[in-house]
């Protein structure tokens, strides 16, 4: 009984071991940029002086480098105008479909979401391949619109989906209810259904926001010089000059990762039983 | 009843309709003219319309007449007039390797000349229009629809008699990056497998509050920006990065023999790994946290060892989670682009980085759009393969 016991305990033992070897693997890159982004020498390797926490190895001269900068600057600029739009264009829309596809009436269900959800799954280089295109045949290749059209298609799956999750939460009778009390149908919507799955809304916003604030594909095939994104800044950072700057601004995605997640973890709570569907 | 069903019906459909036809025009046209690409194209056939015409009542093997020459004559002047050579050059030149230097060469020649011969003249300008082989390669990329760029994309060719054959092994391109991708896709789906379901074990047997913090801790890096986590990757495994720096430091290995662990394939592995091992813990998790822990202890309490318990109890029911976790990152890997492109170097490069080569670098769309196609195909596969085994709507983000 105790030889069981200890091997059991031992299995338990490992298997935390484990555990924690696959966290660290999945945190600790990006732990390890945080640090070196404060570094006063242009390496991307820790200083003697900043092992031994010699404070004069640390500076914020690489912050400053990307505050300063036009072209950082006009990539964040892009980076949130194109995104906010995108995401706004793919929320409205990814709301209306999932409100449809959560309908029990809604005709050929399975076919209609593989379709919508499409965008997720195809390579994104042939997306972007297939775009370039056709989007230069109408005369939209460098310019924003292009890119904000890009965006919206390949960020809707994420609000299709969440908003689908929170539906799948949500009792129809008291759209019924609503209804047989005299509302109409955009009132049975905004005054009933909206409320209840906004947080999955929000997130599926959010998420959609996030998906076009990472992409780096499209920009290449379908932007200019003027249509510069961060990823896209980043990208031309890490193939051409390597800069500790890029390790600035990685802590500063970081950071705005953490802030998202904390946003959605927030309504999560709000939602009560879960409206992200965790 | 009936009429109230059809409008619930209509309504639903209805919603879904702008979506729908957004889609329809941002996405699946677009993937659509890629399609069309990969076997149309019109060029050399819009500029050179007489002498194609002409050459379709040409043998094949003898050097064709007067006219035909006449005709090549004075559309290679309209070209050149027009600037509009370099694309029909370089088109030829994919079928015969030689003829862009060649067709631009007898244009210049020919430029301001009216020659009473123009077979004469044209072979003047340049002797490989005195062979069949030229005319062959004008001929071919004439075509307005073809099929050369599919062949060529899964490393077929023609031989003299127009017989599709493989092409010998040394002179493959496609088949062996298209085999590299898969097996490059299955190790990391492995990898993901082997990493991910203990995690996923641990997080679903773990109390609510402590499963949602270990999930915050797989969800950081799920949302965190892919650039940034290949730069960290970079940052960490360079040559005279932390992990090298680390190795010298504690004398494993000495300051000229440091690891090459990035611009390889093994950059390539363990960067694309930690980036899609969420895609595989969240929906194992999923799964296993509808499994309910008494099972196992039930099963224990009837005499079953962990390792029974766990191989007739608990693995079963997991194997949903474990498919679509496998299918999923699989999926995801055989398309994959930033990652190699970064930190692949030469030989950890996948196929979605030769269709950016052949988009940005050699400019052979039609070719790009061919590879596109093929790896294209195997992704619907494998995707319909997941929504019939799955359902793409039970996947989670949060």
């Amino acid at each position: 009984m105790t030889g069981h016991n200890l091997a059991e305990r031992l299995g338990r033992g490992l298997h935390l071991a484990f555990c924690i070897v696959v966290f660290s693997f999945l945190i600790a890159p990006m732990l390890v940029v945080v640090p070196l982004s404060f570094n006063a020498e242009p390496y991307f390797t820790f200083s003697q002086g900043m092992l031994a926490l010699d404070a004069d190895a640390y500076s914020l001269r690489w912050y400053r480098s990307v505050i300063v900068n036009e072209e950082w600057r006009l990539a964040l600029t892009n980076s949130l105008f194109i995104g906010l739009v995108a995401a706004a264009l793919a929320t409205v829309l990814g709301v209306l479909a999932a409100l449809g596809l959560a309908s029990p009436a809604m005709p050929g269900r399975a076919f209609v979401t593989g379709l919508l959800i499409s965008p997720m799954i195809t390579p994104i280089i042939i997306s972007a391949a297939g775009m370039f295109f056709f989007y230069s045949k109408l005369g939209l290749s460098q310019t924003h619109l292009g890119l904000i059209l890009a965006h919206a298609a390949l960020g809707t799956p994420f609000v299709v989906i969440t908003v689908t999750a929170t539906l799948s939460g949500f009792d129809q009778n008291l759209a019924r209810a609503a209804a047989s009390l005299g509302a109409g149908p955009f009132a049975v919507f905004r005054r009933v259904q909206l409320p209840l799955i906004a947080p999955g809304v929000i997130a599926g916003g959010l998420f959609a926001f996030a998906a076009s604030f990472d992409e780096v594909v499209t920009v290449l095939f379908l932007g200019g010089l003027e249509q510069r994104t961060i990823p896209r800044q980043m990208w031309a950072g890490i193939r051409e000059q390597i800069s500790p700057e890029i390790l600035a601004v990685a802590t500063f995605l970081v950071a705005f990762v953490l802030v998202l997640l904390g946003v959605v973890e927030c309504l999560r709570k709000r939602g009560g039983q879960g409206p992200v569907g965790r | 009843m009936a009429l109230s069903l059809a409008a619930a019906r209509f309504r639903a459909a209805a919603l879904t309709l702008p979506l729908v036809a957004f889609i329809g025009v941002t996405f699946l046209a677009p993937l659509g003219t890629m399609l069309v690409r990969s076997v149309h194209e019109p060029l050399v056939a819009d500029s050179l319309p007489d002498t194609l015409a002409l050459l379709d009542e040409w043998d094949g093997t003898s050097i064709p007449g007067e006219k035909v020459f006449r005709a090549l004559g004075l559309e290679f002047q309209e070209l050149h007039k027009q600037r509009a050579l370099g694309g029909v050059a370089t088109r030829v030149n994919r079928l015969e390797t030689g003829m862009r230097s060649a067709v631009i060469r007898t244009a210049r020649k020919l430029r301001d000349v009216n020659p009473d011969s123009w077979k004469e003249a044209v072979i003047a300008a340049d002797p490989v229009w005195g062979e069949a082989k030229a005319w062959r390669a004008l001929q071919q990329s004439g075509e307005r629809y073809t099929a050369r760029h599919f062949l060529h994309a899964l490393d077929l060719g023609q031989d003299s008699v127009g017989k599709v054959v493989l092409q010998p092994p040394d002179r493959r391109i496609y088949l062996p990056l298209l085999g590299r991708t898969l097996a490059v896709s299955i190790v990391i789906t492995m990898l993901c497998l082997i990493l991910g379901y203990p995690v996923a074990y641990l997080i679903a047997n773990s109390s609510t509050s402590k499963a949602n913090l270990l999930l915050l801790l797989i969800l950081v890096p799920f949302w965190t920006s892919l650039l940034v986590r290949t730069t960290s990757w970079i940052v960490l495994l360079q040559n005279q990065g932390v992990i090298n720096d680390l190795l010298v430091a504690v004398g494993v290995t000495t300051d000229e023999t440091r690891f090459p662990m990035i611009y390889n394939m093994t950059g390539t592995l363990v960067a694309m790994t930690q980036i899609l091992l969420p895609f595989m813990v969240l929906p194992l998790y999923a799964v296993m946290r509808t499994i309910s822990p008494s099972q196992m202890r039930a099963a224990a309490a009837l005499g079953a060892t962990f390792r029974q318990a766990f191989v007739r109890v608990y693995w079963p029911q997991s194997v949903p989670g474990v498919a679509a976790g496998s299918l999923l990152v699989f999926i995801l890997s055989i398309g994959y682009y930033i990652t190699p492109a970064l930190v692949g170097g030469r030989t950890g490069q996948l196929i979605s980085n030769l269709i950016a080569y052949h988009m940005q670098q050699s400019l052979n769309w039609g070719l790009a759009a061919a590879l596109g196609a093929v790896l294209l195909g195997c992704v619907a596969l494998l995707y319909c393969l997941f929504n019939r085994l799955v359902g793409i709507e039970r996947m989670r983000f949060t």
